[in-house]
């Protein structure tokens, strides 16, 4: 159960064969909201990837304690209090980013990934299985929010981390820094992903 | 007669202007996933209004009535949810006391509307905003669902008549129901700036 290449194995199956936004679908709120330029996109990944360990290695360690009927309830009261513990962080660290990303971080409390994994994983399994799986499925979801922010950002500024990289002659596309963009540019990832899978299988 | 104007120019502005679905990204989950009969769509849009006006009310009072006064604001969050979890068991319990086939229908999706983000993003944002009278709270509490309810209705119709379309084979389900709802909000961008 819990030799070296099943851990592994759990790793990568958050990043890619099950990554929770590309394959599971959860978490869209977030993902659709920070991306639009790179830095709030890793801040807000790195957020979930510590409320997600915290709260499977939280529920993990109560497993044999949970009662069915209170499940849901302790796990959103553990999920509540790691994001506490973050947003708190957040606001005495980096209070710019934390203005500028406003409800979106205390929004990680109901982020379906996070009672999703804690359900499906963490209230069935040890610890280290626990961590692991924390651990890619915020991999995952951090990977993939990038990669859909640096498309926008790119995009909509022709910059990247705020330094230029298209041409000048580029002509920025404002609609790719509004919703709109956010949506397409997901839709058409979310496609290019089928395609992939379907050409490997 | 100045307030009669904020109170109508903020459940305006919250229906169609800044709609928390189509500006704020929040609820996207039920707004996808529920979105694929229009019936279903408006019991859920119902739902969905029930329990923002039930929680948008009561984590205002919540938060101006103890936390605020006694410098409990850390607790928030914590209050927020056992709220939101509180509201959604209650209209669970009515609804299947009263309305047992809406139950049977609704499945997973009711005790779902807790996770969704439309509800604490409004409890957030009363707020945020720094929204100072009961009222003003109540009043976009309720805007904000009717924002919510006509948001997926529109998407529900869309999707109905979709299943008709010719649509590439990769891009079926849900990339095409994102790239739908990408349009539909750039329609709505055309309201920007009508207030505020």
């Amino acid at each position: 159960m819990s030799d070296g290449t099943s851990l592994g194995k759990t790793f990568f199956a958050g990043i890619w064969d099950n990554n929770p936004v590309l394959r599971l679908l959860l978490g869209m709120c977030p993902t659709l909201a920070v991306t639009a330029a790179v830095k709030p996109a890793l801040t807000m990944g790195f957020s979930v990837i510590f409320v997600l360990l915290f709260s499977n290695i939280v529920v993990s360690l109560l497993r044999h304690q949970l009662k069915p009927h209170l499940r849901i309830l302790m796990f959103t009261l553990t999920i509540a209090t790691a994001v506490t513990i973050a947003d708190l962080a957040l606001k005495a660290y980096l209070p710019d980013m934390s203005a500028s990303l406003g409800p979106y971080i205390p929004l990680i409390i109901v982020n379906c990934i996070i009672i999703g994994r804690a359900e499906a994983c963490a209230s069935k399994n040890g610890l280290v299985v626990s961590i692991i799986d924390a651990l890619g499925m915020g991999a995952g979801f951090t990977i993939t929010l990038c990669i859909l922010a640096a498309i926008r950002e790119v995009l909509a500024t022709g910059k990247i981390f705020e330094i230029p990289v298209m041409p000048s002659a580029f002509t920025p596309w404002a609609a790719m820094g509004m919703p709109v963009g956010a949506f397409v540019t997901l839709g058409l990832m979310l496609g290019g992903v089928n395609l992939i899978s379907k050409k490997s299988a | 007669m100045d307030t009669v104007q904020t109170l109508i120019l903020g459940f305006i502005g919250i229906v169609i202007v800044n709609n928390l679905v189509l500006t704020k990204f929040l609820g996207i989950c039920p707004y996808l996933g529920v979105s694929g009969r229009i019936d279903m769509a408006f019991g859920m849009g119902m739902a969905v209004t029930f329990v923002v006006t039930l929680a948008g009310t009561l984590t205002w009072v919540i938060d101006h009535v103890f936390l605020v006064p006694y410098g409990l604001e850390v607790l928030r969050y914590l209050c927020f949810i056992l709220v939101i979890a509180g509201a959604v068991q209650l209209v669970e319990m009515y609804v299947r006391k009263f309305f047992p086939p809406l139950y049977e229908s609704f499945g997973i999706f009711l005790p779902l509307i807790t996770t969704n983000c439309a509800i604490l993003g409004l409890c957030l944002f009363l707020n945020l905003w720094g929204i100072d009278s009961l009222l003003e709270a109540v009043v976009l509490s309720v805007g904000a669902g009717v924002g919510f309810t006509m948001a997926i209705c529109i998407m529900a119709g869309i999707r109905e008549n979709l299943e008709l379309a010719d649509v590439p084979e990769c891009l079926q389900g849900a990339p095409i129901t994102l790239i739908t709802a990408g349009l539909l909000t750039l329609a709505f961008m055309g309201f920007a700036g009508m207030i505020r």
